[in-house]
């Protein structure tokens, strides 16, 4: 191996994942939102959920494609570009990612098929638990994929034997608590993209004064949604920050750029952290705050970068502002989901149009702030890959060659801006299209042979062919 | 509990030749026909089934990393390229299920995408197991054999001959979903397709013969072997008279058991290596608290889960692809 094949796969996998994680953030939450509107239509029979379900049921198939196929290049990569770590961490990761697959891939496209194709060949009941077997799926999958990272993160229950980390409490790796406080962050993070859309996309329509129904249904929802779920999400962060805190200090020193040790604490709000001087420039910081988030005392002594030798330490630069990006993107759509909400129970949000067009403009925040989260979170563990145990520079491929890391790079790049751009702009049209600008072919067509389908019940025939045709 | 999961990883790798091969094969084929009907009718048939089909080389891939971690470190680093090339195939076919539907004036590159797309994937694919049937360097569990090791003559040979393979495969589900103009056109391509597999088999076994392969050795030495050869050419049999008689059914499943005994061939002569010659299956698997961990949930119960849904997704979608019917 030389360096740079180290240094090309690191960027790699940032940029395969960093494009992934933008799908599954959005499906996760789309596909309950799907599966609350199919549910509410089959008990209310009000066609505007209908509506909103065929055609938040195109964007879906468009980013879950997308997000299946650069899924399966991740389960791929460990291999490829980290033999060593899937070697050693094969008993283990292998395994949490054979449960992720059996569990939640299987699922979701077993169904997904049935979700976008089968309508007019079940029953009601049937399409919507395929439905919600989808958003099962997602969900399983979010939680098999942060329990096999935070193991990463903070590895248990092994034992280190022939250089593999063979398993000996799998309760441990996955009922620990680390896990169940970064489960619910990046879950509830996934809602809130969802949330986002749908209400920016309300809000958008309303702007453009068209789908006035739609329009309401989706603002209330996403708004309502995203009131409820900021305050705990925000809690939640800060229990994260817990774990950080306890396991991994030199990753918080990093996202507090703290190089001293200090006693009691400060809280450094904004700063340019110089890791040639160790020390910070341009700092505004509040006395004892530090303290008081990290311990929730006054005078805790807290530990700063330089009690650990230079090769243990992370970059600075990063997770400290990619932390402060994220937090900061919460506390925006804190302001303005319950300004919204507020607003919207006093009827009064659509004459706000300032507050419209802040809603409309937000939808980039929430993943804005869960690629910021991944990145605190994954540099932020620099330069070990298994926490305290193997280093990415060890955990690399041997064998893997600067020219091939190069060729594949570029090759990822390439394709990836190729369908992102189409992938972007398509669902753009749809979107602009709106649901009912969608003129065509008639919803039902007869189908020869529907075996299993009872007279389905469907009020609107709203036509769902592909907009801009 | 090793053997558990080597007949599953078995059992998994061959379910995913036969769906993935076909929605490969429909791919391949797809470039050769023309006109828009046309072109829709062939996504048709597999649209509703494709990612179920490909999460299968994902459940492959996991099985793999999970229960033979050894094997996943070596193999996917000696097959770096190669696999880059399959994952970007399947990535421009993947998208354009969804894509097409959704362009306009950009229709094109993503029939364009699709075709090369499933020809990059299944080229790939049938490459590496050539150059594994070959033999690959290794040395202290490390690949030693270069980013190209893995290109020969014999294993770009294997690599054409899969695309064949699979699109026959593909064909006789055309055959077996379309009606009309689509299915008489696709049906006579399938005596050539049939033709040049066969034509394929030959002169890999030529060259197997004419290098001395040492997989060869296993054949003299365990002559039942010879059972799959002779299913796989009862199974030719009965596909010509199928297609000679214009059946519609037969093909697909006289295909599909050819492509099982191949499978069930080649694994056996591997046997006991999985990688051959270099690391055998008692080498490679992991520990047992890994293995026991993966039997008692995912093996036991959520495997014959995962078969149902498979199951229900077909049954939903069985019959004739009605020509107007559906979504698109
Ligand atoms: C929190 C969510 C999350 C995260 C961090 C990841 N994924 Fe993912 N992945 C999903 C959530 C998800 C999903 C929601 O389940 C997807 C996205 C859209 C979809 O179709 O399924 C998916 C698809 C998906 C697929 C395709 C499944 C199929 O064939 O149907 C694979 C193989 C992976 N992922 C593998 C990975 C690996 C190896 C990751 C880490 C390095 C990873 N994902 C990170
Ligand atoms: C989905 C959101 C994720 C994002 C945005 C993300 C981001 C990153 C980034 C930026 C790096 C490069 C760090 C560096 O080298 O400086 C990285 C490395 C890595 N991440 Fe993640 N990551 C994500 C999820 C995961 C998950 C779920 C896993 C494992 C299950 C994982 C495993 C790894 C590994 C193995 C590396 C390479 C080794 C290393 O550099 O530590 N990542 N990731
Ligand atoms: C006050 C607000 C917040 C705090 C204190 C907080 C805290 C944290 C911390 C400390 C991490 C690093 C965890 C690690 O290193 O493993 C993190 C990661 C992350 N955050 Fe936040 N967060 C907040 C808000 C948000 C919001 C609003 C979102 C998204 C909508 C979000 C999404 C994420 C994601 C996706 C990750 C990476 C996954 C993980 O490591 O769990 N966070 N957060």
């Amino acid at each position: 191996m030389d360096p740079t094949a180290l240094l090309l796969s690191r960027l790699q996998f940032a940029f395969t994942i960093s494009f992934h994680i933008i799908f599954p953030a959005f499906t996760i939450g789309l596909a309950a939102w799907l599966t609350v509107l199919e549910a509410m239509h089959q008990y209310s029979g009000r066609p505007v959920y209908r509506t909103l379900f065929e055609f938040w049921l195109k964007i879906f198939g468009v980013a879950f494609g997308m997000g299946v196929v650069s899924g399966v290049v991740m389960a791929f990569q460990f291999g490829t570009n980290w033999s060593v770590l899937s070697k050693m961490s094969g008993p283990i990761q292998g395994p949490l990612l054979s449960y992720e697959t059996f569990t939640a891939f299987m699922l979701e496209a077993g169904f997904f098929g049935i979700l976008i194709f089968g309508r007019p060949r079940v029953p009601p009941w049937f399409y919507l638990f395929s439905t919600a077997m989808v958003a099962l799926g997602t969900t399983l999958s979010a939680f098999w994929i942060m329990v096999n990272n935070s193991w990463m993160q903070v590895p248990t229950g092994y034992v280190l034997q022939n250089g593999q980390f063979v398993p000996d409490d799998w309760a441990q790796i996955i009922f620990n608590r680390v896990v169940w406080v970064r489960f619910p962050h990046m879950l509830l993070a996934s809602y809130l993209t969802g949330a986002f859309c749908v209400a920016a996309t309300g809000a958008w329509y309303l702007l453009r004064r068209t789908y006035r129904a739609e329009a309401h249904v989706m603002l209330r929802m996403g708004l309502a949604l995203a009131a409820v779920l900021l305050p705990v999400q925000l809690f939640i962060g800060h229990l994260v920050g817990d774990y950080v805190h306890d396991y991994q200090p030199a990753k918080f020193a990093a996202i507090e750029a703290r190089w001293h040790d200090e006693q009691p604490a400060s809280e450094v709000l904004i700063a340019i952290p110089d890791s040639t001087t160790e020390s910070n420039r341009y700092a505004i910081s509040i006395p004892v705050l530090g303290s008081i988030i990290a311990s929730m005392s006054l005078n805790s002594k807290e530990v700063g970068l330089t009690s650990f030798a230079p090769q243990d330490r992370p970059p600075v630069a990063i997770p400290f502002f990619a932390f402060r990006i994220m937090v900061g993107c919460g506390f925006v759509m804190l302001g303005l989901a319950w300004l919204g909400t507020w607003l919207g129970l006093k009827h009064r949000l659509e004459r706000s149009r300032l507050l419209l067009w802040g809603i409309f403009l937000s939808f980039p925040l929430p993943w804005i702030a869960i690629l910021t989260g991944w990145y605190t979170a994954e540099v932020g563990r620099q330069p070990w890959t298994i926490y305290g145990v193997l280093r990415t520079a060890d955990a690399v491929t041997p064998s893997l060659t600067a020219a091939a890391a190069t060729a594949s790079l570029i090759l990822f790049v390439a394709v990836y801006a190729f369908i992102f751009s189409f992938g972007t702009y398509y669902i753009y049209r749809l979107l602009r299209a709106g649901p009912a600008g969608l003129g065509g072919k008639p919803l039902h067509v007869p189908v020869p042979n529907r075996p299993m389908s009872l007279a389905d019940q469907v009020p609107a025939s709203r036509s769902y062919l592909e907009a801009g045709e | 509990m090793v053997m558990f999961w080597v007949a599953l990883l078995a059992i998994s790798i061959l379910i995913y030749l036969l769906l993935d091969g076909f929605d490969l094969g429909v791919g391949m084929l797809f470039g050769l026909a023309d006109g828009e009907a046309r072109r829709a009718e062939m996504l048709r048939t597999i649209a509703p089934v494709w990612d179920g089909n490909e999460t299968w080389l994902v459940v492959a891939g996991v099985i793999m990393w999970g229960a033979f971690p050894v094997v996943y470190a070596m193999l996917m680093p000696t097959f770096y390229i190669p696999v880059v090339v399959m994952l970007l195939g399947l990535i421009l076919r993947g998208v354009a299920f969804e894509f097409r539907g959704k362009a306009s004036r950009s229709r094109r590159i993503w029939d364009v995408s699709f075709s090369v797309g499933s020809f990059a994937a299944s080229f790939m694919q049938g490459a590496m197991v050539g150059a594994l049937v070959e033999g690959l360097q290794f040395s202290n569990g490390e690949y030693v054999g270069g980013t190209f090791g893995w290109l020969t003559g014999f294993s770009v040979l294997c690599g054409i001959g899969l695309c064949f393979g699979y699109a026959l495969l593909g064909a006789c589900w055309l055959v077996r979903k379309c009606e009309g103009p689509i299915r008489d056109a696709t049906r006579r391509q399938i005596p050539l397709l049939a033709v040049a597999v066969l034509a394929f088999l030959v002169v890999v076994f030529t060259h197997a013969l004419v290098e001395h392969l040492p997989i060869l050795r296993r054949w003299i030495e365990r002559p039942y072997l010879f059972v799959f050869p002779l299913i796989g050419a009862g199974a030719a049999a009965v596909l010509a008279t199928s297609i000679l008689r214009h059946d519609d059914y037969w093909p697909f499943h006289m295909v599909a058991l050819i492509f099982a005994s191949a499978f069930g061939t080649l694994a056996l002569s591997f046997w006991p290596y999985m990688i051959p010659f270099v690391v055998t299956i008692e080498e490679a698997a992991a520990p047992h608290a890994s293995l026991a961990f993966m039997f008692w949930g995912a093996g036991l119960f959520v495997f014959p889960l995962m078969l149902l849904y498979v199951a229900v997704g077909y049954r939903v979608f069985r019959g004739k692809t009605a020509a107007a019917a559906d979504h698109y």
